[in-house]
């Protein structure tokens, strides 16, 4: 963003720096951006809708554009701006934390962000070519296929394209662990975030291809004649549900598994202890993800699948509370005889505690076969996943942000403000959606652009909308605090939390090859073991050698680029297939050069880095 | 079974208090009210879980406000380091193995209830120890309306289905466009109304006379919101005399008024290849019959003649965005369109009207001479198919 | 140094997996292929969802001929065992037999290729079974057109490989780059085996 070296060297740079760049660091950066630009996005949305529902009878605004308006929300805040946000934590994150100067992938890392950033530009254009997807995000065919505008191909199409980015990210981070962990970082001694994101890219890896099927097969219904959501042509409209959430449930657990990882490291922190039944935690991960993909049809529970069907994966979704129940004792157990600091990130893993609970306790009546016919589709369902994804997700991605922001950005975000921005956002949460596990039960069902008068729906109703306010003055809050702390550019240590896992080992922010040397690390909490036995410093495992590094790129950038352009041909078709070719072609040319063009990176000599300090967090 | 039902009894006496006490909506739209079996047995459920979550989180709130209390940090202490454990087996098995046992309890009725909801073979006995004979409607969810079949009986009508309160009533549900959710949140749950062959079932069943409001659950379109319907529990007597004056419309009675009869002139020439007045097997548009004594107009709005014009002048256009009655090709005047709801003001064939839910009024029946012995029932329909073709010919 | 990567000649055992990078790609791609079988089990998970959803259009025992869809196996399970072959003279170091039998495997591809091509036009020519005939049409031609569709592109990328390194022989940086695109080969036939079976002999079958 704005360390002195790069204002020096002026706009052009700076851009083509980060066009081209392949530093995990950077894509962290740029995850980061573009991740709240949508957050922003999407949250205005969510005003639409709360103004639309401030009261009965309201025409605030449309029908079409309401279900505008409540499809882009979804689909903005899942795939364009929770995902990377995400994805800009473990960038900036996770190699630091296993003590690897890149990922496995850098070149593929640039292409996955690039891929998102352009399927995400292309779901939006759609506002400006007659009119957004509006079936919501679960666009279940075959509403999908009545939809007349294009919408709904900006939607296919644009997280297609998404989709490949997070995918390739997905595979970059398992690799990236499974391979390029430093000397004597055993599995068992990995950080719990590195656990968590570890395992929610697997998750990544095995549930986005059913997505992939499934907008394929949209697109091929949409577009092309295609008959799979058809009965009249015996086209079957339950596959989609299906498909959409074989994905989509794991989806859940890949958004909500990171922020599980970041408070399993801002507790032990700001607790001063290791965490409590570390062993116990990462079972749980695997175990809550392993789950995750048996569970899919508790969304589908009123479809009429049968009773037996019902009753397995009722039972199954019950199971998921139990490891999930493990973790929250655990984390209360960990501040258990601790010496809690009550710094902005650990008053957010607070709030998150028993706001998660709620959630979770909410999930397992959902999973209650039966009884999740009268909560299905309704605002009980809404009330129950807002409380999961932003009482877990965005709790955890805000408190990521503040507690790593020092490592990114070499400076301290304003406490002061950052409570400000928590007390704001969490009580216009609670108001907000509370009061919506009542409505459900009242019998408003959700997706719902008008309530009638005298059902009595009235005041919970207005009550949710003055909440979503509060929530919006906490982001400005928070945005402001980012400005103004980017404007004072006020540097800070390595280590300002006196924390306990590696990535604070090294210089804030660090130098762009991480290690100097590579670390050797002695046991859970590598830095926290050097501060209670030695130094306070990390030993080397290696003498001081040159360091191979990956060159910079602009071909991800390029390769998503010709698809993006390619996605408008396959959409309008006609004389616009010359789009098509144009984008594919641009597309495989890239791969092509990528694929001939030997890259080979280079080398740091071991005279240049001896003329730098010691690599140390000091 | 039973027993830890009876148990609870007491805990949940205290939490529907609870509930009540927080607001929980009308008693013809709230879940929190029920009004018939089904609704009842799924607020048990609704109870049951949230008794045992509550329990959860009153013991995960008593170590979180004791923890944060507590083991804060002390003034001068910075520099203390506290023991670092490892973890506790007894306790990580203790919070492992509690949880499961509050899920069996959980998991037991969940799979029991979710069996009872989806039998719809099993024929009700009434106290005398008699079979009761099966109301099956066909149900059928279009953008955005409904439209209802009864079986055997040979009734149609749309919006509004009429059932009697002695028994349960079945439906056979699909949908001619898009997937719709059909609902009654204060006497039964909700099931998708799906397009593909496969027609859901369900039952229904509601304890007390009254207009109960239905939605639609599943997002169809811009009117998803204004998809609603209603469901009018009246006495077996009066459900009974309700099908008796609506087998007997044909749409052929003529209004006394003459405005009118232009009305249903013009009604014939315009309307008619959508709607329908008496049994038909045509919607394209909602059936007729008894629009007179809805409730509501399309669903959601005021049985009002200002509204009714309204609707009929912009075909709805802006009342109820995305509906397809847009396409509707007439073309009528004012004049023309007053003689219409002149007409369709005429098109009340039954003394049982959402009024008779209200009224206090109980008249009993075991509803047989609805459903007569196979043999009779075959020769009373080909008798009454005779009649119908006559008076075609007149 | 970095360009010792590219030079040729005495490598070591594993060439695929000397150097971090490789080991990288070899792991990497691995994983690329669990997706890519969540990708193909979606797709026979829709397919067999349609498989009798013909409604007027020819059904899959109608149209289906054994006889030219088993020489289509036989095709790719030999360009298979030809890619082994090819990866066995990789290891030995032995560029010039690589090549040789990844051109094999190349033209065995090929005429895969075109026999799904004729295969194809046969059923939209003879039968008027096209893409838009029935749902069971589409959930067919998604499947095997898929399945093809991975065929061409593994095709382009092994010629392109072949093409870009015959001047300069075999070293770690392009090894693992032909041992994991026999690895996709190998997946694609192994997917195929999977079609044959689901598709073919169940349709024929019942």
């Amino acid at each position: 963003m704005s360390t002195t070296a790069e204002k020096k060297a002026g706009f052009g740079s700076v851009l083509w720096d980060y066009l081209t760049t392949v530093d995990h660091k950077k894509i962290a950066i740029l995850y980061l951006v573009a991740g709240l630009f949508f957050f922003i996005l999407g949250g205005l949305q969510a005003m639409l809708i709360r103004i639309q529902l401030i009261a009965p009878d309201n025409e605030f605004i449309s029908a079409q554009f309401y279900n505008e308006v409540l499809t882009m929300h979804g689909t903005t805040m899942i795939f364009l701006a929770a995902m990377p946000l995400i994805f800009a934590l473990m960038n900036a994150v996770l190699p630091l934390q296993i003590g690897a100067r890149d990922v496995a992938f850098p070149f593929i890392n640039s292409l996955g962000f690039w891929l998102f950033f352009f399927g995400g530009i292309f779901l939006n254009i759609s506002w400006f070519a007659g009119g957004a997807p509006d079936v919501g995000w679960t666009a279940y065919a075959p509403l999908s296929l009545f939809s007349e505008s294009h919408g709904v191909d900006y939607y296919s199409i644009g997280l297609q394209i998404t989709g490949f980015g997070t995918l390739m990210g997905g595979i970059n981070f398992i690799v990236t662990v499974v391979n390029m962990r430093a000397p004597g970082m055993t599995y068992m001694r990995m950080p719990l975030f590195t656990w968590t994101s570890f395992i929610a890219s697997v998750l990544i890896l095995f549930a986005f291809p059913a997505l992939t099927v499934g907008l394929f097969l949209l697109t091929f219904d949409r577009l092309f004649g295609g008959n799979f959501f058809d009965p009249e042509m015996g086209g079957n409209v339950i596959i989609w549900e299906h498909l959409f959430w074989i994905f989509g449930h794991p989806e859940v657990y890949i958004l909500i598994l990171p922020a599980f990882g970041v408070f399993s490291e801002i507790i032990p922190t700001f607790s001063k202890k290791r965490l409590f039944g570390y062993s116990s935690m990462v079972f749980a991960t695997i175990l809550i993800a392993f789950l995750g993909f048996m569970v899919w049809a508790h969304h589908m529970f009123t479809v009429g699948l049968g009773p037996i069907a019902n009753s397995i994966f009722a039972v199954a979704t019950m199971a998921i509370a139990v490891p999930t129940g493990i973790k929250i004792f655990n984390w209360l157990f960990t501040m258990w005889g601790g010496s809690i600091r009550l710094t902005s990130p650990m008053v957010m893993a607070l709030g998150f505690i028993p706001t998660f609970t709620i959630g979770g306790m909410t999930g397992v009546m959902l999973a209650s076969a039966a009884a999740d016919f009268q909560y299905h589709d309704t605002y009980f369902v809404v009330a129950h996943f807002h409380y999961v994804i932003v009482g877990g997700t965005v709790l955890g991605i805000f408190a990521g942000i503040i507690y790593w922001w020092p490592k990114m950005f070499g400076t301290m975000l304003n406490e002061k403000l950052n409570h400000w921005f928590f007390w704001l956002f969490f009580i216009g949460f609670h108001l907000t959606f509370f009061f919506q596990h009542f409505l459900g039960l009242m019998g408003m069902p959700r997706r719902y652009w008008k309530f009638l008068p005298d059902q009595g729906l009235d005041l919970f109703n207005l009550i949710s909308t003055i909440g979503a306010f509060g929530m919006a003055i906490g982001t400005i809050i928070f945005l402001i605090n980012v400005v103004m702390t980017q404007m004072k550019g006020e540097k800070v240590s390595g280590d300002p939390w006196d924390a306990r896992t590696l990535e604070w080992a090294i210089p804030s922010p660090p130098p762009f090859y991480n290690f100097k040397q590579e670390p050797l690390v002695r046991g859970l909490d590598a830095l926290w073991v050097e501060k209670m036995q030695g130094n306070g410093k990390i030993q080397p495992a290696e003498p001081l050698g040159d360091i191979h590094m990956p060159n910079r790129s602009f071909v991800p950038f390029v390769i998503s680029l010709g698809l993006f352009i390619a996605g408008f041909g396959v959409m309008y078709q006609g004389a616009m297939w010359i789009l098509a070719a144009i984008g594919f072609g641009t597309t495989a040319g890239a791969m092509l050069y990528r694929s001939v063009k030997d890259d080979i990176g280079y080398h740091v000599h071991k005279e240049e880095l001896e003329e730098e300090g010691d690599g140390s967090n000091g | 079974m039973k027993g830890w039902m009876t148990r609870f009894k007491a805990v949940m006496a205290l939490t529907v208090m609870a509930l009540i006490l927080s607001g929980c909506g009308e008693p013809f739209l709230s879940t929190l009210q029920p009004r018939g079996e089904g609704a009842a047995m799924l607020l048990e459920l609704i109870i049951l879980s949230t008794v045992i979550m509550l329990f959860v989180f009153v013991v995960v709130m008593a170590i979180y406000i004791y923890v944060v209390i507590k083991f804060r940090q002390k003034e001068g202490q910075e520099d203390f380091i506290p023991k670092q454990t490892e973890g506790s087996h007894a306790l990580e098995t203790l919070w492992t193995v509690i949880p499961i046992i509050l899920l069996l309890i959980l998991a037991v009725p969940t799979v029991q209830y979710t069996f009872t909801f989806a039998d719809v073979n099993n024929p009700e006995v009434s106290q005398e120890g008699e079979e009761l004979d099966q109301i099956w409607i066909d149900v059928t969810g279009k953008q955005y309306w409904w439209h209802f079949e009864y079986e055997g009986l040979d009734i149609t009508t749309s919006q509004e289905i009429y059932i009697p309160t002695d028994r349960r009533v079945y439906l056979s549900m699909i949908s001619d466009d898009v997937i719709h959710s059909f609902w009654v949140p204060s006497i039964q749950g909700k099931m998708d109304v799906n397009p593909t062959g496969n027609r859901n079932e369900m039952w229904l069943q509601a304890d007390e006379e009254g207009v109960y409001w239905g939605k639609c659950a599943e997002l169809c379109g811009p009117s998803h919101s204004l998809m609603d319907f209603k469901v009018i529990a009246v006495s077996p007597g009066e459900f009974e005399e309700w099908v008796e004056d609506m087998q007997g419309v044909t749409g052929e009675e003529e209004p006394e008024t003459t405005t009118a009869q232009a009305g249903q002139e013009t009604f014939e020439e315009n309307c008619l290849s959508c709607h329908a007045v008496g049994s038909s097997p045509n919607k394209v548009g909602p059936n007729l019959t008894n629009f007179a004594d809805r409730d509501k107009l399309a669903g959601v709005f005021d049985m009002t003649e200002e509204n009714l014009f309204e609707w009929i002048d912009t075909k709805g256009e802006e009342m109820k965005p995305g509906n397809l009655m847009v396409d509707a090709p007439y073309d009528l005047n004012e004049e023309e369109i007053n003689q219409v709801i002149e007409y369709l003001m005429t098109l009340s064939p039954s003394e049982v009207t959402p009024e008779s839910a209200d009224n206090g009024v109980y008249i009993d029946s075991d509803l047989s001479d609805l459903f007569p012995e196979e043999e009779e029932e075959d020769a009373e329909e080909s008798e009454e198919d005779e009649e119908t073709d006559e008076n075609d010919e007149e | 140094m970095a360009e010792d990567v590219l030079k040729s000649g005495n490598l070591p055992e594993n060439p695929e997996r000397a150097t971090l990078e490789g080991r990288n790609k070899f792991m990497g791609f691995w994983f690329f292929l669990g997706g890519e079988t969540v990708l193909f089990a979606s797709l026979f998970g829709t397919y067999l969802a349609l498989r009798n959803s013909s409604v007027d259009g020819p059904t899959g025992e109608e149209i289906f001929g054994l006889g030219l869809v088993f020489l289509m196996t036989v095709i790719l399970l030999t360009s298979s065992l030809t890619s082994v072959y090819a990866m066995y003279h990789m290891k030995n170091n032995d560029f010039k037999k690589m090549q040789l039998w990844l051109g094999i495997t190349v033209l065995l591809g090929f005429a895969f290729l075109g026999l799904e091509i004729y295969e194809f036009v046969h059923y939209v020519n003879d039968y008027g079974f096209g893409f838009t005939t029935s749902a069971f049409s589409t959930a067919f031609y998604s499947l095997v057109g898929f399945h093809g569709a991975h065929v061409a592109f593994g095709l382009v990328w092994i010629i392109s490989l072949m093409i870009r390194n015959h001047k300069r022989g075999l070293n770690l940086y392009n090894a693992p780059k032909f041992y994991i695109a026999s690895l996709y080969w190998h997946f694609i036939d192994v997917v195929w085996v999977f079609i044959f079976t689901v598709v073919y002999l169940m349709g024929k079958v019942g």
